[in-house]
C-alpha cells in the first residue's frame, strides 16, 4: 500500500547518481601546474607548446601533461618543485611575450571533465590570496571630461581661426569668452555642429565688454562617459592583472562606481598593490622655448599657455598646456637600451591619432625641445608630476619612437609595463582589502573539514539512536544531501569560504528537521492507534505543509541576505538556500521511497522500528 | 529512543506572565547593554586594518606592543587562538597611507628582536565608508526579511500569525545582540551572517507551531484558544526539542573545531537557537493570544490533507 509508482525511484536514483558524479571533481585535488599565455591577449600559435617541451627537455624536467584550453597553455608537474624549476625554464625560454604563472590545476578525469565536472572554487579565506574593493574617483573622472572639453574646444576654435579670451571650465560648466559678437556667433555655429563636441546644452551670456558662452555637459553624456571611464579602468587592470600572471584573477565591476579586483594565491601582495594600484601615465608635452623657466618661477608670472614644471635635476622648465600626446593614444610599450647611449629606454608605439599628432609637432618642431611628464594618481587624491625626460626633437616621427631618462631597467620595465597596460581613465581608491596568507587559508580548510564531520557524525548517532530504523534512513538522506548540496555548488561554479562552510553546518542541523517533523507525526498517529502503514502515510502527508511553509519562510530569509550581503555573506546565503531545497527533495522524497521499499511491499507490519 | 515518553500535557501559557516579565527584563537588559556599552564592532565596520601574523615560538604581547609603539603605531595587540598568533588592530589614521606600506612596516616592527620569521596570515583593511554601508545593509535587510515574513505568514495564515511572528523575531535579534554585547563578542560580517541565520531558524521554529496551532484549531472546536495553543506546544515539543538538539550539536562542534574565525558566528547562533526555541513557545504563541486569536480566524482554512492526497 507505500509504495512509489517506479518512474519516482528512477527520478530518485538519476538524480542521486548525477549528484554523485559531479561532486566527485571534489575529491581529486590539484596538480602543481603552469599556466602560460600571452601577455597581449593575442592567440597562442601551434609550436609554442613545442618549444615549452624542448626547453622542459632541455632541464629534465617532466610533465603529466599539457592541454590547451582556448588562450591559455596549461602544464601539470608531479611536485611543486618540479612546477618552480619548470617555470624559470620555461619563462627564459619563452622570454616577455609570454606571461608565465604558477597554478593549481584541479586534477579531475577527462571524462568528468567532458562533462563539465569541477570542484568548487575555493574563496580566498580558504585558498589564501588577495582582495581589493577599489573605489573609481567620480569627481575627479567628470573634472577630466571637462578639460577634455575645454582642450577640445580650444582646438576646434584655433583649427577654424576663431580668436578667444579665453576657454575654461568653471565649476560643472564651460565657459568660453571671445572679443566680438562675430566671433560670438561663428562660436555658437561651431559648437553646434562640430562632431567632437557633442552632448553640449549651449547658452550665450549676456554681451558686455567681452562676449560670453556658457555650456554644461549634458547630465545623460556624463554618465555615458562615467561608464566609459570605469570600463576602461576594469579592461586596465585586467591587463595589469594578466601582466602580473596570477590564474584565475576575478575583475567585476560592483555597484556604480566600484570594482572589485581577487587574486588568488598570490603571495608577494606589495608587488601585486603596486602594480595595481599605481595609475600612471605619460604626456607628451612642448617645451615653451620662448619664455624662460627660472625668470617665470622667480616672479611668479607664468605665460598663460603654460605651465610650471620641475624637471629630475630640481630645475623649473615651462611646458605648453597643450598636450601633444597622451598615454590614452599608447597601443605598445617595452623596456629596451637606448641603442646610441647605452640608457636604459621605452620603445613606444603609438595609435593613429597619436601618431599624426606626433607627426604634425615633430615635423614644425625639429630643433625644439619635447617633454615626457609621468603622471601618477596617489590614492588621497594628491598627483605626482615628474618631467623624466626632456630631448631635442631630431627629426620628424610618429608612430614609433624611444623615450630615454630613466634611471635603471627596473624603473624601464615597470614603466613600460604600465604603459602597456594602459592607463586608468579615472583614478582608483584601494577602499578595502584582505589579504590571507596560504598557511591560513589551510588552516581554515582544515578546521572548517574537521567541524563538518564532527558535527555530521553526532547527528548521524543521535538519529539513528533516537529513530532506530528511521534515524538511519535521515542518515542516508542527510549524506544524499551532502552529496547534491556539494554538487550543486560545483555545477553552478560558486565560490566556497569560511561562512559558506557554516551554511552547510547549518544546513546539516536543520535537514535533519523535516525528518525528525514527519518522524514526530508518524509516531503521534502510532500513539493515536493508526495502523504502522496508514502511519508513516498520515506522517508524511501532514508534515509537509509544516516543512514547506517553515522552509518557504527561511528561504525568504536567506533570499533577502542574498540581495543584501556582499561577498561572504552572499556564500552564506547562497549555501543555506540550496541546502534548504535539497534537503526537502531528500528528507522528503528521499527518506519516503526508502521507507516504502522497507516497509511498504509487507502486508502486515506489526510495529515500526521508530 | 525518546525524550518524552508519553504525551505530555504541560501547562505552558499559565506561565506566559512569567515568561512576558523575564522576556521584557530580557529585552530591556539588552537595550541598556546596546545602549551603553554597544557592541564591539569589529574591522567590517570601524574601518582600520588588522594584521595577523604568525609567531615561531609564543611572543610577549606587552614586548610587541612597545616595539610597535616605538615604530609609530596605536594599535591594539591580541592574541588570536593560538599563542603564538597575534593580531594587531589599527584604527583608520589621519596621514594617508596606502594599506601596502602599512602593513610593510608593521611586519617590520614586528620583527624586530624576533628570532626566525615572523609569517604574515592575514592583512585586512576597511576603509571607513565601506564600513558605515555594511551598517546600513544589514539592518536594510532585517527589515526587509521582517517585511517579507510578515507578507507571507499573513497570506498563509492570517495578520494576528504575522505580529506574532515578527514579535518573536523582533525579541530573538534584540536579545541575541544583546548578550552578543553583553559579552563583548566582536561584531563582524560572519556576526551579522549569524544574526539573520537567527532569523531564519527563529522563524522555522515559530512556523511549525503556527502550523499546528492552525490544524488544531478547527479540530479542537470546544476548546479555549488558550487550551489549543497549549495543546499545539505540547504536540511539537518533541520535534522541538529533537531539532535544538541537533542544531545545537553542529553549532558546538563548529564552535570548538571551527577555529577562532567562526567562533562569533557560532556563539551568536547557539544564543539565537537557544532564544528562538523560548521565544516560538512564549512570545510567538504568547501574541497570538494577546490579539485575541479565535477559532473564527481559521474556520475558512481548509484541512490541508484535503488537497494533499493526491501528494506521495
Amino acid at each position: 500500500m507505500n509504495q512509489y509508482s517506479v518512474w519516482k525511484y528512477l527520478l530518485i536514483l538519476v538524480v542521486v547518481t548525477v549528484g554523485i558524479i559531479y561532486a566527485l571533481p571534489n575529491f581529486y585535488g590539484e596538480d602543481p601546474a603552469l599556466q602560460i599565455t600571452s601577455s597581449r591577449g593575442f592567440e597562442l600559435p601551434a609550436e609554442l607548446s613545442t618549444n615549452i617541451d624542448d626547453a622542459l627537455l632541455v632541464e629534465k624536467i617532466s610533465f603529466l601533461s599539457s592541454e590547451q584550453e582556448g588562450n591559455r597553455l596549461l602544464y601539470r608537474f608531479n611536485n611543486a618543485e618540479d612546477q618552480i624549476l619548470a617555470a624559470d625554464a620555461v619563462r627564459e625560454a619563452l622570454g616577455d611575450q609570454y606571461v608565465v604563472a604558477l597554478n593549481l590545476a584541479h586534477a579531475t578525469p577527462d571524462g568528468l571533465r567532458s562533462i563539465g565536472g569541477k570542484p568548487m572554487t575555493l574563496g580566498l579565506d580558504l585558498q589564501g590570496g588577495v582582495h581589493f574593493l577599489m573605489q573609481v574617483d567620480m569627481d575627479t573622472a567628470r573634472s577630466q571630461q571637462l578639460d577634455r572639453y575645454v582642450d577640445d574646444i580650444r582646438s576646434v576654435l584655433r583649427d577654424n581661426g576663431v580668436r578667444y579670451v579665453s576657454v575654461r571650465h568653471e565649476g560643472n560648466g564651460l565657459l568660453a569668452m571671445l572679443r566680438t559678437a562675430e566671433d560670438r556667433d561663428k562660436t555658437l555655429n561651431l559648437l553646434n555642429t562640430d562632431q567632437s563636441l557633442q552632448g553640449l546644452n549651449i547658452t550665450e551670456l549676456p554681451a558686455g565688454d567681452t562676449f560670453g558662452i556658457s555650456a554644461t555637459v549634458q547630465e545623460r553624456q556624463l554618465l555615458e562617459l562615467q561608464q566609459t571611464a570605469l570600463k576602461q579602468n576594469i579592461t586596465t587592470l585586467r591587463n595589469r592583472v594578466n601582466e602580473l600572471g596570477v590564474a584565475e584573477p576575478v575583475i567585476q565591476q560592483q555597484g556604480a562606481d566600484r570594482v572589485v579586483v581577487q587574486l588568488p594565491g598570490v603571495q608577494d601582495t606589495v608587488a601585486a598593490k603596486k602594480i595595481i594600484g599605481a595609475t600612471a601615465t605619460l604626456e607628451y608635452r612642448a617645451v615653451d622655448e620662448s619664455n624662460d623657466a627660472f625668470t617665470a618661477s622667480q616672479s611668479g608670472r607664468i605665460p598663460p599657455e603654460s605651465r610650471l614644471y620641475t624637471d629630475d635635476n630640481g630645475n623649473p622648465i615651462l611646458l605648453k598646456k597643450r598636450l601633444i600626446v597622451s598615454g590614452d593614444q599608447l597601443i605598445g610599450a617595452s623596456a629596451s637600451f637606448d641603442q646610441q647611449t647605452g640608457q636604459p629606454s621605452v620603445s613606444v608605439t603609438l595609435d593613429g591619432v597619436g601618431s599624426k599628432r606626433m607627426l604634425d609637432f615633430t615635423r614644425d618642431n625639429v630643433g625644439n625641445r619635447m617633454a615626457v611628464v609621468y603622471i601618477e594618481q596617489k590614492p588621497n587624491g594628491s598627483k605626482i608630476e615628474d618631467v623624466i625626460s626632456v630631448a631635442v626633437v631630431r627629426e620628424p616621427f610618429g608612430k614609433r619612437f624611444q623615450t630615454t631618462g630613466l634611471s635603471s631597467i627596473q624603473e624601464a620595465s615597470q614603466l613600460s609595463l604600465l604603459l602597456r597596460a594602459g592607463a586608468l581613465a579615472a583614478p582608483m581608491e584601494i577602499i578595502e582589502e584582505r589579504t590571507v596568507g596560504p598557511s591560513l587559508g589551510a588552516d581554515n580548510v582544515a578546521k572548517g573539514f574537521k567541524a563538518v564531520v564532527i558535527g555530521f557524525v553526532l547527528v548521524l548517532v543521535l538519529m539513528a539512536v533516537y529513530y532506530r530504523v528511521f534515524g538511519l534512513v535521515a542518515n542516508l538522506a542527510l549524506f544524499a544531501n551532502l552529496v547534491l548540496l556539494m554538487s550543486l555548488l560545483s555545477m553552478l561554479g560558486a565560490t566556497l569560504t569560511m561562512p559558506g562552510i557554516a551554511g552547510i553546518v547549518l544546513t546539516i542541523g536543520m535537514a535533519v528537521d523535516a525528518n525528525v517533523l514527519i518522524f514526530e507525526r508518524i509516531r503521534e498517529e502510532i500513539r493515536n492507534g493508526n495502523t504502522p502503514q496508514a502511519s508513516i502515510r498520515a506522517g508524511y502527508e501532514k508534515a509537509f505543509s509544516t516543512i514547506a511553509d517553515a522552509n518557504i519562510t527561511t528561504l525568504i530569509a536567506a533570499f533577502v541576505l542574498f540581495l543584501f550581503g556582499t561577498g561572504p555573506v552572499k556564500g552564506f546565503a547562497v549555501t543555506l538556500s540550496l541546502g534548504i531545497v535539497t534537503s526537502m527533495f531528500t528528507a522528503i522524497m528521499g527518506t519516503r521511497s526508502v521507507i516504502n521499499l522497507v516497509y511498504g511491499g509487507k502486508k502486515r507490519v506489526r510495529k515500526l522500528a521508530i | 529512543m525518546k525524550f518524552l515518553n508519553r504525551k505530555t500535557n504541560i501547562d505552558f501559557m499559565s506561565r506566559r506572565k512569567i515568561a512576558l516579565i523575564l522576556s521584557t527584563v530580557l529585552i530591556v537588559i539588552s537595550i541598556l547593554s546596546l545602549a551603553t556599552r554597544g557592541l564591539n564592532f569589529g574591522l567590517d565596520f570601524t574601518g582600520g586594518t588588522l594584521i595577523e601574523v604568525g609567531y615561531p615560538s609564543p611572543p610577549n604581547t606587552a614586548e610587541v606592543r612597545e616595539n610597535l609603539a616605538n615604530a609609530g603605531f596605536d594599535s591594539v595587540v591580541q592574541t588570536f587562538g593560538a599563542a603564538t598568533d597575534i593580531v594587531v588592530r589599527i584604527p583608520p589614521s589621519e596621514i594617508e597611507e596606502s594599506s601596502a606600506e602599512l602593513s610593510t612596516r608593521v611586519l617590520a616592527a614586528l620583527s624586530a628582536g624576533v628570532e626566525g620569521e615572523i609569517e604574515m596570515r592575514r592583512v585586512e583593511f576597511v576603509g571607513p565608508q565601506v564600513g558605515e554601508e555594511l551598517a546600513e545593509q544589514g539592518i536594510l535587510a532585517v527589515i526587509y526579511a521582517m517585511v517579507g515574513v510578515f507578507l507571507y505568514v499573513m497570506f498563509r495564515f492570517q495578520w494576528r500569525f504575522s505580529v506574532g511572528a515578527v514579535a518573536a523575531l523582533f525579541h530573538d535579534i534584540t536579545i541575541s545582540m544583546g548578550i552578543i554585547s553583553l559579552v563583548q563578542i566582536e561584531f563582524d560580517l560572519t556576526v551579522v551572517a549569524a544574526i539573520l541565520a537567527v532569523v531564519g531558524y527563529s522563524l522555522n521554529d515559530t512556523i511549525v507551531l503556527f502550523d499546528r496551532i492552525r490544524e488544531n484549531f478547527p479540530r479542537y472546536r470546544k476548546r479555549q484558544p488558550v487550551e489549543v495553543v497549549n495543546t499545539s506546544i505540547n504536540e511539537t515539543l518533541s520535534r522541538t526539542l529533537m531539532t535544538s538538539t541537533t542544531t545545537l550539536l553542529v553549532l558546538i562542534a563548529l564552535f570548538y573545531f571551527g577555529g577562532e574565525i567562526i567562533h562569533g558566528f557560532a556563539f551568536t547562533l547557539i544564543v539565537g537557537v537557544l532564544v528562538g526555541t523560548y521565544s516560538s513557545i512564549y512570545v510567538a504563541s504568547s501574541a497570538l493570544l494577546m490579539l485575541g486569536v479565535s477559532k473564527y480566524d481559521l474556520m475558512e482554512v481548509e484541512k490541508e490533507g484535503a488537497t494533499l492526497d493526491a501528494r506521495p
